[in-house]
């Protein structure tokens, strides 16, 4: 039963391995799940996620798989009203918690239907009828460790009730983000090298070893400058009219990049629904503040990291037609798509981010072109998940290239 | 679990159930309890009311962007012994002398079981977390100048606290218990500053969290106001005199709460209740229409 658990978990995409389980077992032989499904709840969760963002995806499986043990088949509108007139809740002294372990939801439902059949009265703070206050596994406002709850307010709060709140649904990582969360994971883009300039601050050990012993024994430490990030950031930003519903989000992750002191280099551009022979430097797009894309080219040599932000929504002529660009003074002999796969061969490392979540690419208007630049670029969706793959995608070669 | 040794909380931190569960879980498995949670939420706290509940003694690690996992550890101190050994100083050749051991280490060799926070283990490098797998793991650590080995005499009470400034390697969090420190609502808030603060007038106290809230779920704040500032508010508030009607109203002294200008800027747009320029309704030919 406690296999199929993992298994539900492991399809809710909760990445549980085998040594938590195993710890999970242990604390479970060690009675820390208090007898209870709400300990089991909780313990479980300590043990297995590691992370708040993973909470919600827990809580969904835990929802699943003991979803049943809350709500019982056959109750009657005459069973509920036994349990109208009730009784105060029973706080249990945790040493009273029944430590019977070896629930089983078929067998309470057989019990329940039993006693459903042979009970014909109210009843209540016993440990045997269906009432209120009670020990017994039926009803409400008592305790049983497995118990069922027919109707009331949960008091004892039970563990899928729990599950059931989500109250940490806010944390899914596939949501959209913040800009602290992008800042977070653009600090993950980071190359390491000691070919730059800063300070001496480390022991060069060798270096040391070799002067004193020039030195004939007399102490002589020799400092290095420390490793710094080599990485360097070309980010190019759709402005067009189809990103205005995006603008936050993108707005949050320009604010992000920007703050991110630790790369080497971080130059912004922008463009409009697609790119041609020139690029702009403000979102605003105007001609005066144009750079020509083969100027870029030179400019920014192929080990920049390429990441192009937009929602590769435009209209099919706009990126396959010579001289489909929107704007009217544009002079694109060539067809957007030849520019796009310009830069994808120019740059060795390249992102999509598209603001659009991966599940609707499909379905929107700009279908057939996603489609299109996704055979160009890897696409990723602006979640805290694309972020990260596409952070791979930008630090090792295997995952950048899919075309 | 009724055993006596598992921490109830105590009387200075307001510990959630689960928080007490996941408190007691790792103590019972000797596992290290990794904490996170907004700052402000009582996460260093936490080990302190560890300490104090389980009647142990605390040692802090406090990690900076520059600690390595062998500081933890201990020192060799190289140069000290270099420069002894060419003024003829101190007893050179027993290199015990020249290893000090880090605060991990104190944990090791203390004499009695100790909880060893180790505080913002996020702050450190990338790599910090995966090299002091093997330490967390068998409690012991080999001292390489000497050949010794430092074995925990009792395995200490680990705490690690992290921001979720850095994600923290898989095979790490494999070996944690992990939780959470959710917001505190409403009632555990009001819990919170009873502690604290126990002489409060309870008037004050509730319009004051409501206040407080009313502040907090402002979309788009930057900086959300924690519960260490709103302890800080509510005492501000308190030496201040302020009437509790007129708190939830005008929102008095909100430079404890809000820490950034565009936070403030948008708590005046959205509220319009800031009195920041209170001479001007004094200016003459300025009326209020």
């Amino acid at each position: 039963m406690f296999t199929d658990f993992f298994y539900t978990l492991r399809r809710e995409d909760v990445k549980v391995t085998i040594t938590e389980w195993l710890t999970l077992m242990q604390a479970l032989k060690l009675g820390l799940a208090q007898d209870s499904l709400t300990g089991f709840y909780y313990l479980a969760r300590s043990v297995l996620i590691k992370s708040e963002s993973r909470y919600d995806a827990f809580d969904r499986a835990f929802l699943k798989f003991f979803a049943g043990v809350e709500t019982p088949p056959q109750v009657t509108d005459e069973v509920l009203k036994w349990l109208e007139n009730s009784l105060p809740p029973l706080k249990m002294d945790p040493s009273q918690k029944n430590p019977l372990m070896d629930w089983d939801l078929d067998e309470l439902r057989k019990q329940l239907a039993d006693r459903l059949e042979k009970q014909d009265g109210e009843h209540h703070g016993g440990s045997k009828w269906i009432g209120t206050g009670g020990r017994s596994p039926f009803g409400h406002s008592g305790y049983h460790p497995a118990g069922v709850r027919i109707g009331g307010q949960s008091v004892n709060k039970s563990a899928v009730k729990v599950a059931a709140e989500r109250a940490f649904r806010d944390f899914r990582t596939d949501e959209t983000l913040s800009t602290r969360q992008f800042e977070l994971a653009l600090r993950r883009l980071r190359l390491l090298s000691t070919t730059v300039e800063g300070e001496k601050d480390t022991l060069d050990l060798d270096a040391t070893i070799d002067a004193i012993g020039r030195n004939a024994g007399r102490l002589e430490l020799i400092w290095a400058r420390s490793r710094k990030n080599r990485v360097k950031l070309l980010v190019l930003m759709d402005s067009g009219g189809s990103m205005d519903p995006y603008q936050r989000l993108c707005g949050r992750l320009f604010n992000a990049a920007n703050k991110s002191t630790h790369f080497r280099d971080l130059q912004f551009y922008y463009f409009h629904n697609c790119m041609y022979e020139v690029l702009y430097n403000d979102p605003m797009c105007q001609r005066r503040n144009a750079v020509d894309t083969f100027e870029l080219l030179r400019r920014y040599g192929s080990d920049y990291r390429l990441i192009i932000v937009g929602d590769a929504s435009m209209g099919p002529g706009e990126l396959l037609r010579p001289y489909g660009s929107l704007d009217w003074w544009a002079e694109n002999e060539e067809p957007g798509i030849n520019w796009m796969r310009r830069l994808a061969v120019h740059f060795e490392y390249s992102a999509w981010l598209n603001p659009i979540p991966r599940a609707h690419w499909n379905m929107v208007e700009g279908a057939y072109t996603i489609g299109v630049l996704q055979q160009v670029f890897p696409m990723f969706d602006l979640t805290l998940d694309g972020l990260n793959e596409s952070i791979k995608a930008l630090i090792s070669k295997k995952s950048a290239k899919k075309v | 679990m009724e055993q006596h040794n598992s921490y109830q909380g105590s009387a200075k931190y307001i510990a959630s159930l689960e928080l007490l569960n996941a408190v007691n879980v790792s103590v019972a498995l000797n596992r290290p309890l990794l904490i996170k949670g907004e700052p402000g939420t009582g996460k260093t706290m936490l080990a302190q009311s560890i300490a104090e509940n389980l009647n142990k003694r605390l040692i802090i690690w406090n990690i900076k962007s520059t600690t390595k996992a062998q500081d933890g550890l201990y020192v060799y101190d190289t140069v000290q012994r270099l420069y002894d050994s060419q003024f003829g100083e101190g007893d050179v050749r027993d290199i015990g002398h020249y290893i000090k051991l880090g605060k991990m280490g104190d944990a090791f060799v203390s004499d009695e079981r100790v909880v060893l926070l180790i505080d913002e283990i996020d702050k450190a490098d990338i790599e910090f977390p995966n090299d002091l797998l093997w330490e967390l793991d068998q409690m012991e650590f080999n001292i390489f100048e000497t050949g010794e080995t430092i074995c925990a005499r009792h395995r200490p009470i680990v705490v690690i606290t992290s921001n979720a400034e850095k994600e923290l390697p898989d095979a790490f969090l494999r070996r944690c218990i992990f939780h959470y420190i959710a917001f505190p609502g409403e009632e555990a808030m009001r819990q919170i500053i009873r502690v604290h603060h126990p002489d409060l007038e309870q008037k004050l106290i509730d319009s004051a969290i409501l206040a407080f809230y009313k502040i907090r779920e402002l979309p788009g704040l930057q900086k959300r106001p924690s519960t260490s500032e709103l302890l800080d508010w509510v005492q501000a508030l308190s030496i201040g005199g302020m009437d509790p009607e007129k708190i939830i109203k005008e929102l008095p002294l909100p430079g404890v709460l809000l820490k950034k200008d565009q936070d403030m800027n948008l708590m005046k747009h959205r509220f319009g209740t800031v009195d920041d320029l209170p001479g001007k309704r004094n200016i003459p030919g300025f009326r209020r229409v």
